[in-house]
């Protein structure tokens, strides 16, 4: 296999086209889980705790948009930001930023859905206890959130896994630009359709190990905080 | 700064709980003042639970009106439960205890004294580091007792708190009330051992079927029992 030969060759070799890639699409997605935490988080935390018309249709959404088909994703992004659409003016479409922002909706309903089973099925258990203790609601999320931080460190390396790996949104809203906008994914879709194997092939191999280590990672917290926790 | 009102007198006004058609507690009336402790007796479902709960403002009642000394809202951190299944932080012991002095103005220092302290007591000291989750149902039930004690309340409540408890940790614990009441504390505990009840109580609340059908001193209570309910229940004789 020559052409497997040269996909070692370029990891080896520490290929600048290759770990330029690979630098993007690590950053892509990183940015989309801070940014998916940041508005996760608090979204599942507020519906495990609170009491409103339409909660129930709000989760069952929610855990719906868990399974969001990449390319719609993309789609919707695409018409939003696109010249004509309503948040054209920003001039984002075929941008790392693009990227960024479909990215995070993608991962925000998965951070949002965990986080709101784990803080809902805690709160039942440790509801009489932080009651008795006077705990303040602001104090009941702390809490809550830091009882379960093993639960959603597992959420988030789910999360990333699901950025890093799709491809539709990436292609749609990013354009798949030559050394600007161009990711794993999207390198091994058009490559592979060029027939240009070697690069293809290497950064699907390094596409394999990130996936790999994100689950030994959740899976090494997993097995760390039932030792730790309990 | 802590506020001197106290919670006693604690006094339920024809109290009713309903959930959904069952009635759980019926018309209840009492009055709990400071003092020698006050144990809850009464078969298994007959309100001992609600009733505490009640006391700690975890629920309302449908009807009726529960007035801590002499206010309807109780004030913050004079009250402290145990309750009948102990709920372990994912922490370990000693945080689990600390957890509870949290919200006191106590300096770092004092609460770490207060806490080792409080594990003494409950005989617990060498577990401090252990995960709270990973210990037995009794060794949980001592470290809720010691998260209960380290506060410092004005009002104990206790749901059964030696149920899973081995004989030497009963006495344990029984001895622990005996001193928390002569200092001051105000016990208020739900119990199914009646020679406990002899042993501790100064006076007795029976239930049946959620109605208060005694409130009497200890010693009436057994002697003089007033309803053939509770002259059956002291007997050891089954209550329906
Ligand atoms: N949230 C609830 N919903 C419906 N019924 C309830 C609820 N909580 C308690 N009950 C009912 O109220 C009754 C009294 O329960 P409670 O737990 O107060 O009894 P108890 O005297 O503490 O019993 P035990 O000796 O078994 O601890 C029971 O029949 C129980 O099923
Ligand atoms: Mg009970």
């Amino acid at each position: 296999m020559p052409d497997s030969a040269s996909a070692w060759q370029l990891i080896i070799s520490g290929d600048a086209t290759l770990y330029a890639i690979v630098r993007l699409s690590l950053a892509v997605s990183l940015s989309a889980v801070v940014i998916a935490v940041i508005v996760g988080l608090p979204l599942g935390a507020i519906l495990a705790l609170t009491r409103f018309r339409g909660r129930t249709a709000l989760i069952v959404l929610l855990n719906g948009f868990m399974g969001l088909p990449p390319v719609v994703v993309g789609l919707t992004v695409f018409l939003l930001l696109s010249r004509s659409g309503p948040l054209g003016m920003f001039g984002l479409l075929f941008t790392p930023a693009a990227m960024v922002i479909a990215q995070s909706l993608l991962v925000v309903p998965i951070i949002a859905a965990l986080t709101r089973q784990t803080v809902e099925d805690l709160w039942h258990e440790y509801r009489d206890e932080l009651l008795a203790l006077n705990v303040s609601p602001a104090g009941r999320v702390a809490t809550l959130l830091w009882d379960s931080r093993f639960s959603l460190v597992t959420a988030l390396l789910a999360g990333f896994g699901r950025a890093a790996a799709e491809v539709g949104t990436v292609m749609i809203v990013g354009g798949n630009i030559n050394g600007f906008t161009r990711t794993m994914t999207t390198t091994i879709a058009l490559e592979t359709s060029k027939g240009d194997l070697p690069l293809a092939m290497g950064l699907g191999l390094i596409l394999i190990a990130i996936i790999l280590m994100i689950n030994a990672a959740a899976w090494g917290v997993r097995t760390w905080s039932e030792q730790k926790a309990g | 700064m802590r506020d001197m009102s106290s919670d006693l007198p604690l006094r339920f006004e024809e109290v009713t709980l309903r959930f959904g058609p069952t009635t759980v507690l019926d018309r209840v009336s009492l009055a709990i003042r400071p003092g020698a402790p006050t144990l809850v007796v009464g078969p298994n479902g007959s309100g001992k639970t609600t009733l505490l709960r009640l006391c700690m403002g975890l629920a309302t009642p449908t009807e009726g009106r529960i007035s801590w000394g002499g206010r309807h809202a109780l004030s913050p951190g004079k009250i402290a439960m145990l309750f009948q299944r102990p709920v372990m932080l994912r922490r370990s012991v000693a945080e689990n205890v600390l957890y509870g002095l949290a919200r006191s103005d106590l300096p770092r220092k004092a609460r770490i004294a207060r806490m080792k302290q409080a594990l003494e007591r409950v005989g617990l000291p060498d577990l401090a580091n252990r995960p709270a989750r990973r210990l037995s149902g009794g060794e949980q039930q001592r470290v809720a007792l010691a998260r209960a004690l380290a506060r410092e309340p004005e009002l104990l409540l206790l749901d059964e708190p030696t149920a899973n408890l081995d004989p030497a940790a009963t006495r344990a614990v029984e001895d622990i009330v005996r001193i928390a009441a002569q200092s001051g504390i105000k016990i208020v505990m739900a119990s199914h051992d009646l020679g406990q009840v002899r042993r501790l109580a100064g006076d007795v609340m029976f239930l049946v079927r959620g109605a208060l059908r005694e409130h009497a001193a200890a010693a009436d209570f057994f002697d003089r029992p007033s309803t053939t309910e509770a002259a059956s229940f002291v007997r050891g004789d089954l209550v329906i």
